[in-house]
């Protein structure tokens, strides 16, 4: 069973649909110990760092997430999600993350560069770019699939755990994973048939230990 | 690199699609949910649903035809028409868009897009704007451009994207069912002013106008189009494949 974090943030109907499709069995919870009991769990996100690590704090999951991250159990962040798996986030002020893979998430707008007059948010499909050797999480993935990125900042500071890019001017980092611990940037159930090959290889355990 | 969209929009009347064509292998062209997994399945980057119904029912029908084509296909979805309120954003958003698009409701109350912003995200706001030449000056009109608002359209656009619309949709009516090409000279007018995408609409009649649409104006990032895609004059995966030869980043 996947669990869904359900902290009040976000919007989880394409992630629910994308995950019963793909038959796995799934729900939505914010009860620590529902979490606990689950095989794996999602942590999914929109809006403003400091609003959701406040959130995760204010519903008591921050430490339930650390602890059943750091015991073993497959944890996937999906765009703030995964932002919230870092150390910190510069948005609007130092905000403290889950520090469950080391790194920072900074504002994109500043690194990239002036003369190619790129848009921030980062909207729309871009190609991945694997780091090799590919990483079990992105099965079936090939160089350059698209997928669907919505965000104004990125993790940096995190070279060791990238395990694909996407070419914004900058490398920007698409996906993560540390043992258990994995994120995308990109938003695999907005990615069509792309993203939910990913989906369905943490639900099959790829890349992380049950 | 990031890719070129290609959006094919679906009016929706009484819960179904309005100007359907028979492709092959897709039996009900008026079921939302069929046409829609149609695209997705042939290349479409984005899907545009425009609610054209008036009554409560049409509504209804309207919603519960969203959830079952945001359950069903899993690329970004668009909703518009007759969203004048949060409770619509929420009403949509509830049933699974990703983005919202409003145009007249924004028009009548432009703190609307401020508010929405600040509650969903910029990400989530679209500010649809349609536009046409008056005495020199380009005009926003509303109500599916019946009535010209006297609003310049460079002010409304900066206003929008102040406000924090996250995308624009501009459709030109000058260009808009004439099939000669996108309104470039406006759209590039309003690209020197949006830090934020553009998306361009209207006049799309042919591939050629989507490359040059991509060649003229780097800075636009998506073709919109509604006719010559249900009506099958252009075909999306022959779209992108040519617009990919052309040297045009897309998603094949």
């Amino acid at each position: 069973m996947v669990a869904i974090v359900d902290y009040g943030v976000g919007n989880l109907f394409s992630l629910r649909s994308s995950l019963a499709v793909l038959g796995a069995e799934a729900q939505v919870t914010g009860d620590p110990a529902a979490l606990a009991a689950a095989d794996r769990l999602i942590l999914p996100g929109v809006g403003a760092f400091g609003d959701a690590a406040d959130a995760l704090r204010q519903k008591g999951l921050t430490e339930p997430l650390r602890r059943l991250a750091g015991e073993g159990k497959p944890l996937l962040g999906i765009c703030l999600g995964m932002q919230l798996l870092f150390d910190y986030s510069e948005e609007y002020g130092r905000h403290e993350g889950l520090g469950l893979i080391p790194g920072h998430v900074a504002p994109l707008a500043p690194d990239l560069p002036p003369e190619q007059h790129l848009k921030v948010p980062h909207i729309g499909w871009n190609g991945l770019r694997r780091r090799q050797p590919a990483h079990p999480l992105l099965d079936g993935v090939k160089e350059g699939d698209c997928v669907y990125f919505v965000h104004s900042f990125y993790a940096v500071d995190c070279s060791p755990s990238v395990i694909a890019t996407a070419e914004y001017g900058i490398e920007v980092t698409a996906a993560v994973a540390r043992g258990n611990v994995m994120g995308t940037q990109f938003h695999p159930e907005k990615s069509g048939a792309v993203g939910l090959a990913i989906l369905r290889n943490f639900c099959e355990g790829k890349g992380g230990a049950v | 690199m990031i890719t070129k969209r290609i959006i094919p929009c679906l009016d929706v009347k009484d819960g179904r699609v309005v100007k359907g064509v028979n492709f092959a292998g897709l039996a009900d062209v008026n079921d939302p949910v069929a046409l829609g997994k149609f695209y997705s399945d042939n290349g479409a980057d984005e899907l545009v649903f425009y609610d054209i119904t008036a009554s409560a029912e049409g509504r209804r029908l309207f919603t519960d035809v969203l959830t079952r084509v945001a359950s069903t296909i899993f690329i970004p979805l668009t909703v518009g028409g007759g969203i004048n309120t949060l409770e619509d954003f929420d009403r949509v958003l509830k049933c699974g868009a990703d983005k919202v698009s409003v145009n007249s409701g924004a028009l009548r109350d432009p703190s609307l897009i401020g508010k929405a912003a600040k509650k969903y995200g910029d990400q989530c706001v679209v500010l649809s704007v349609d536009a046409r030449r008056v005495d020199g000056q380009y005009h926003v009109f509303a109500r599916g451009g019946r009535e010209d608002t006297g609003r310049e359209l460079l002010d409304w656009v900066r206003r929008g994207v102040d406000a924090g619309a996250g995308e624009i949709v501009l459709n030109s009516i000058d260009t808009d069912g004439v099939r000669q090409g996108f309104d470039l000279e406006m759209l590039d007018a309003v690209c020197q002013v949006a830090p934020v995408p553009v998306i361009a609409s209207g006049g799309a009649g042919c591939i050629q106008d989507f490359i040059t649409l991509f060649k003229t104006l780097p800075a636009v990032d998506a073709g919109l189009a509604a006719s010559i895609f249900h009506f099958g004059q252009v075909a999306i995966p022959d779209l992108k494949r040519q617009l990919a030869e052309a040297g045009i980043n897309v998603r094949l």
